[in-house]
């Protein structure tokens, strides 16, 4: 059975005991002293961090950290929106750094390599979801940060100056991708990527719209026209308009808030990817799909969802969800990427700038995903 | 009144939203060259039937004779009518006519065509309100009429043409009909007893979910099931967590998704073919995290009801019914209402629906 919610909540409560038992802090739990930034609460402002990291192993690459994007997970993790954090937590899970140390064991990597390491680092390498290089549906999946390890403690993400992992989990960065704005791609690319081809979603000409405008939605335009589909952005916000069309490539722009344009388009879309992940209304998106029609939701709402049956029903449609990506399939993303010079648009911020940059994210003031300059502004005090 | 056609009919048809059926005496058009005519032998109430005497779903237009899981002998044919013959068993489900010529109708999913016109209550190229199988006699475009296989009770067959399709459309089109396979069938009334018969031609483990013990015994021991699951008991449901590669939902009253959702595997599809009117609670969660997914089906085209048809014979698939003579069927409604029948109340109209007497 899957980690749910309450499993993660389960385990990382019966760590967080046994760490205290054990009297170990974060700075002496491991043998190696690393510097980032956690938030300790649910305020989830954060700050300077001293804790630790294993050695080497002989399956493991040390990444030296050159950015981290910052991921609307990273914020409602910190906030303990989702009421499974466990504090102090070091968030971070779109990283991109160079190889310094690589195990014995380790084929694919060498020192001096540039890496990225997204949004899981363990998985049980054993199971049929394993096998199916589907390690995102793993039970004993473990993510990046505020989760728990092989080595049963506590994962720390990317906001920090290296990371250890298992070469299972380590991405190669394509030659022209660059460092800082391809980094969102390891998370926010695979979670549009892997639906879009688990659900037949890439037939040239086909129509796909693209609910919410942020990180997600704004990659989800890119890699959409690279497999040559027609992309609406369907927002609430007729200001995005502009750039949507311009600077991302989309077709067109529906404002969800124009009830004549959302009459026009009834009944006009193949599919859409919903990156919206505050509560809102799926029926008048579910109105916009064709018979046949599949809506995959990507955002993570706090409440569950009003889903009417008629439109359903009526148009044999569908509702769906996809949950990132396995590392096979997240290095075929990278390298699609690549290709087609996919990147992300970013602001990139220094580590101090992190709590207003997160306020800014709350109020999705940013276009379209902060990526922190870990190696140019990460100092220890 | 209505457009009056060539030639009389009579039948049961609910005249406002109390839902009460009485004698109704209307007509029909003449045998069109395209157009079997056939002698009604039995009609299937289906819960549909009770939703639009009601209007329930606001749509109905009185007066409405209902009635689209219809069987008969045919009586006679157009000229350019080629699949069927004077004395042939046949029936008609919910569909009697489609555009034609869009993509669902090519692909033989009329039931998804924009344009589709069913068995009742719709309005039809005469611009008359078309009238359902409560009724002595039909008329129908050749494209919609389903042959009966000679090996299958006529009265028995009659609900599969709605209750029948709308289970084996969705089992089909997402794959939830290999052998192996573990299909939940949700509710066990005219949709969910079929599902189970069905999935169990097909060679899948079948658990029927229900909120009452009290079915337990006719799941398993009448209806074939494998296992039997109480929704409301969370120990029997967190035991079965994750076992279930589909779900076929025929529930039409509100109820949570989440511990269906929960019952699938990784990958695993939730069919919706009840339609709650209000939209139900949608835990995204499992959606997302476990890659899980939930569709809806309305019927089938009517190639695959043909299909489906042929399915039943070859595997002795009938409905469980309860026949019934025209004048009970008000208090056949009051009792689909509160779910006591198994599983399907079927008219014997040739038997016992009479002309109004005022003819």
């Amino acid at each position: 059975m899957h980690q749910s919610l309450e499993t993660v909540r389960e385990s990382l409560a019966q760590s967080h005991t046994q760490s205290k038992t054990m009297a170990k802090s974060p700075e002496t739990e491991h043998p190696n002293k690393v510097f980032g930034w956690a938030a300790r609460d649910k305020s989830g402002v954060l700050s300077p961090f001293n804790f630790s990291r294993r050695d080497n192993g002989e399956n493991d690459v040390t990444v030296k950290i050159l950015f981290c994007g910052v991921c609307h997970t990273d914020l409602h993790t910190i906030k303990n929106d989702w009421g499974y954090s466990y504090y102090p937590v070091v968030p971070g899970h779109e990283i991109v750094g160079i190889a310094t140390k690589v195990g014995k064991n380790v084929t694919k990597f060498k020192e001096g390599d540039r890496v990225g390491v997204g949004v899981i680092t363990g998985s049980c390498q054993s199971c049929e979801s394993c096998d199916q290089d589907l390690e995102n549906y793993c039970p004993q999946m473990a993510f990046t940060y505020n989760a728990i390890g092989a080595d049963g403690t506590k994962n720390y993400g990317g906001y920090s100056d290296n990371i250890v992992v298992d070469q299972r989990f380590v991405l190669r960065f394509p030659e022209n991708l660059p460092s800082d704005s391809g980094a969102p791609l390891l998370c926010a690319g695979i979670t549009v990527y892997s639906p879009m081809k688990y659900y037949g979603m890439t037939e040239a000409g086909k129509h796909l719209g693209v609910a919410g405008l942020g990180g997600l939605g704004h990659v989800a335009v890119k890699i959409a026209k690279a497999f040559g589909l027609k992309v609406t952005v369907i927002s609430s916000s007729p200001k995005k308009e502009e750039e949507a069309i311009t600077q991302l490539g989309a077709d067109s722009f529906l404002v969800t808030t124009d009830p004549q344009k959302m009459k026009a388009a009834i009944g006009t879309m193949d599919y859409i990817i919903d990156t919206v992940s505050a509560v809102h209304a799926l029926y008048p998106l579910l109105g916009l799909l064709k018979v046949n029609g599949k809506l995959i939701a990507l955002g993570l709402p706090e409440k569950p969802l009003e889903l009417p049956m008629f439109p359903l029903v009526l148009g044999r449609k569908m509702v769906g969800g996809s949950d990132i990506g396995g590392m096979k399939e997240t290095q075929e993303m990278l390298d699609f990427c690549a290709k087609h010079n996919i990147t992300a648009d970013i602001e990139l911020i220094k580590m101090d700038e992190i709590n207003s940059a997160m306020e800014r994210l709350a109020k999705s003031d940013v276009k379209y995903r902060f990526v922190i300059d870990v190696a140019n502004s990460l100092s220890p005090p | 009144m209505g457009k009056v056609l060539e030639k009389e009919a009579f039948g049961l048809a609910a005249k406002d939203n109390s839902g009460v059926l009485s004698p109704f005496s209307f007509s029909r058009r003449e045998t069109g060259e395209k157009d079997v005519r056939f002698k009604v032998l039995f009609c299937g109430i289906c819960h549909s039937d009770l939703h639009m005497v009601k209007n329930e779903w606001g749509s109905s237009i009185y007066p409405v004779v209902p009635g689209h899981e219809i069987v008969g002998v045919v009586t006679e044919v157009g000229a350019k009518v080629t699949k069927f013959k004077t004395g042939d068993n046949v029936g008609v489900g919910c569909l009697v006519g489609s555009c034609g010529s869009c993509d669902n109708c090519t692909e033989g999913m009329e039931n998804y065509c924009p344009k589709l016109i069913q068995t009742y209550g719709f309005k039809y190229y005469d611009d008359t309100i078309t009238c359902g199988g409560y009724s002595d006699h039909m008329v129908c475009d050749e494209g919609f009429v389903i042959r009966i296989p000679d090996n299958l009770p006529m009265d028995a067959a009659a609900p599969l043409l709605c209750a029948g399709i709308t289970v084996y459309s969705p089992m089909k089109y997402h794959g939830l009909d290999k052998p192996g396979m573990h299909i939940g069938v949700v509710g066990l009334g005219g949709l969910g007893h079929v599902g189970v018969k069905f999935s169990k031609a097909m060679g899948c483990k079948v658990t029927v979910i229900s909120t009452s013990e009290g079915k337990r015994d006719e799941a398993i021991n009448r209806l074939g099931a494998d296992t039997f699951l109480v929704s409301r008991d969370p120990k029997q449901v967190k035991d079965a967590m994750g076992t279930m590669d589909g779900i076929i939902d025929t529930v039409s009253a509100t109820h949570p998704l989440l511990p269906l959702l929960g019952l699938l595997k990784q990958k695993g599809i939730l069919v919706m073919v009840g339609a709650p009117v209000k939209p139900l609670e949608l835990p995204v969660l499992p959606l997302i995290f476990e890659r899980k997914m939930i569709v809806g089906s309305l019927i089938g085209g009517i190639k695959e009801t043909q299909e489906m048809m042929d399915m039943a014979a070859k595997h002795n698939i009938t409905a469980d019914i309860e026949l019934i003579s025209a004048d009970y069927v008000n208090t056949a409604m009051e009792r689909l209402e509160k779910a006591d029948v198994r599983y399907r109340f079927v008219i014997d109209v040739a038997n016992t629906l009479k002309p109004s007497p005022n003819l």
